[in-house]
């Protein structure tokens, strides 16, 4: 277990490596100076002159990069040309938003997607599994936006039973925090649930048609019995990769959702900072976010190591 | 198409053309999807014909009209006609997919097939492409379009930035199968160049996931340009993209609900389309990713 566990940390941290050159390079990608690119055209040579130093473009480019990475490991993301005030700071207070929307529809999607999965393999070929099957295709292709914004129109606006959009913190009042996230959360889960479940059904399938089961079956255990206790503990491991797989998609997808619903989250943040060219927040935001991925990833490979021990020896 | 239906020699000459297209002429998704997908096709090929209205066209008079028997999808806030902007719509939607399949089929396939192939360069660049997908897709796309600033080419540009990589991971792993079959050994025996080998024998036989892989890139693409849309790096308005017309729509939702709702309909069309065409072909040609 050790060793998996150098071996993997070892390849994360050079990936992580990787990420932080890509995350500072996006401005290399910007077509001119970056610094006049976000003043506009308006800008006195001498205000971009400034900027320019602000950002520490006018350094060479190999002195920039090092600049960079003694400020990122000392957890610094630098400052926002916008806010004027720490990206660190930013984030991090706005983390638990995304956290929170995130976190919801992630339970949402793996209880209602394996649960869907699960019925649809237990009735397998049956009208039931084509309905599951069909519908979970069908959540798989509609626009998350557009699925939020035809909710907001028919809760928020014709019933009027949720809001439209916004957030309250748990902190302040639970109803209220759980009226302004279930919009949203069902909006980014719909996609994810189609996914969880059509990946479900195949991994049940696969561990369904192996002799033990039918071994199980012979003994006379009940089908409950044989599906929550051999069947399922076998399907973990497939399961498990696309929990992890989800847990990154829906990462993206906050950035997107909080837009819609006007939810003060990291997503938000960093939508601000592309539109308005606000280079410190969308280096160090791509970052965070790509650093969140890693960690979830890395989490997800321990916990097969734990499941099945032949992933600890390959 | 698998290495031992190449190797098998017992048989005649077989027509595997032949005999994958009346699979797939007998798979269900396969002849949906296909079905779903063509409709758009033509409807994106025949756009300037069949649109009732110049998708640009402002005619203050028939602001925010509801559907009716003239404009059949209703009209937005400047009197334009919903139905001929999503026809056009497709066709933009179109261009954009096609484009970022060939440049993701084209880029992945190469990155893929040298990292699977060429074993000194394998890992340093399936370290690049394990970076480049720890950014969430869509946050990438989104930041490299709109760093490179709102155009059709830079959309294309930066959904093939954030759709290569897992085609290249794709790629590679047929690949790493694929070149220690006998049939390579016996190419390079009979003195075939590495080159010839690796377009000749290995990669022909690595079409099958590469193939469904880009068709739900295909789908991926339309979505994530309506996302980009919606968010303001997409297609430069009034280009009426799928995602342009959806945006423009968003401020009246509640009052003209159908600018917003047709265009999302006519994304789930195609992209339901796009998946079960995916479906099929990896029923057909990839069983081992038989879900």
């Amino acid at each position: 277990m050790l060793g998996f566990l150098t071996r993997r940390l070892a390849g994360a941290f050079l990936v992580l490596l990787l990420v932080s050159v890509l995350s500072f390079g996006i401005i290399w990608l910007v077509p001119g100076d970056p610094a006049a690119v976000f003043l506009d055209a308006g800008a006195t040579p001498d205000q971009v002159e400034r900027l320019r130093r602000e950002l520490g473009l006018d350094k060479p480019l190999a002195m920039q990069v090092v600049e960079w990475y003694s400020r990122i490991l000392k957890g610094d993301l630098g400052r926002s040309i916008l806010l004027s005030r720490g990206v660190t700071e930013a984030i991090i207070e706005r983390l638990p938003v995304t956290l929170s929307l995130a976190g919801i529809s992630l339970v949402l999607s793996v209880v209602a997607g394996v649960a869907a999965g699960m019925v649809a393999a237990t009735k397998h070929g049956q009208p039931v599994d084509q309905a599951v099957m069909a519908g979970a295709l069908f959540g798989l292709s509609i626009p998350e936006f557009w699925l939020g914004l035809v909710l907001i129109v028919v809760f928020a606006v014709q019933l009027g039973v949720l809001p439209t959009g916004g957030f309250v913190p748990p902190t302040e009042s639970i109803t209220g925090w759980i009226r302004s996230i279930t919009l949203p959360a069902i909006a980014l889960a719909v996609v994810h649930m189609g996914f969880i479940a059509r990946m479900t059904r195949a991994a049940l399938l696969e561990v369904l048609s192996q002799d033990f089961i039918r071994t199980a079956d012979s003994k006379g255990l009940t089908r409950l019995h044989i599906l929550l206790r051999h069947g399922l503990p076998n399907a973990l491991i497939p399961i498990l990769t696309v929990t992890g797989i989800v847990a990154g998609s829906l990462l993206g997808g906050t950035v997107i959702i909080e837009q819609v619903f006007s939810i003060p989250g990291v997503g938000r943040l960093i939508i601000g900072a592309i539109l308005s060219r606000d280079f410190p927040v969308i280096q160090g935001g791509l970052l965070f976010v790509a650093l969140v991925y890693l960690t979830i990833n890395l989490l997800v490979d321990i916990c097969y190591a734990i499941v099945d021990p032949r992933v600890r020896l390959e | 198409m698998t290495a031992e239906a190449v190797l098998d020699l017992s048989h005649p000459p077989s027509k595997p053309f032949r005999e994958t297209l009346a699979r797939l002429l007998g798979h269900r998704s396969f002849v949906i999807g296909g079905f779903l997908v063509l409709i758009v096709l033509i409807i994106a090929l025949t756009a300037d014909l069949i649109a009732p209205f110049d998708p640009l066209r402002n005619a203050a008079r028939v602001r925010l009209r509801a559907p009716d028997s003239v404009y059949w999808f209703g009209t937005d806030h400047f009197g334009r006609d919903i139905l001929s902007r999503v026809i056009h719509g497709a066709r933009i939607s179109l261009i954009i997919g096609g484009a970022t399949v060939l440049m993701t089929g084209l880029f992945g396939t190469l990155i893929g097939a040298v990292a699977g192939f060429f074993r000194p360069l394998d890992n340093p660049i399936m370290r690049l492409m394990d970076a480049l997908m720890a950014f969430p897709a869509i946050l990438l796309a989104l930041t490299v379009a709109a760093v490179l600033g709102a155009s059709v080419v830079n959309v294309i540009i930066a959904l093939s930035i954030a759709t290569a990589p897992h085609t290249a991971r794709i790629v590679r792993a047929s690949v790493l199968v694929i070149r220690e079959l006998e049939f390579v050994e016996a190419a390079r025996a009979l003195g075939a160049s590495e080159a010839r080998i690796l377009l000749r024998h290995v990669l022909v036989n690595a079409l099958g996931p590469l193939i469904v892989r880009l068709t739900y890139v295909f789908a991926i693409a339309i979505l994530a340009e309506a996302a980009l849309s919606f968010i303001g790096v997409g297609p430069p308005p009034p280009a009426p993209s799928f995602g342009n017309i959806i945006a423009n729509g968003r401020d009246f939702m509640v009052v003209a609900p159908w600018i917003t709702i047709f265009p999302g309909l006519a994304i789930i069309v195609t992209v339901l389309g796009l998946n079960l065409l995916g479906d099929g072909l990896r029923d057909v040609l990839d069983p081992r990713m038989k879900v």
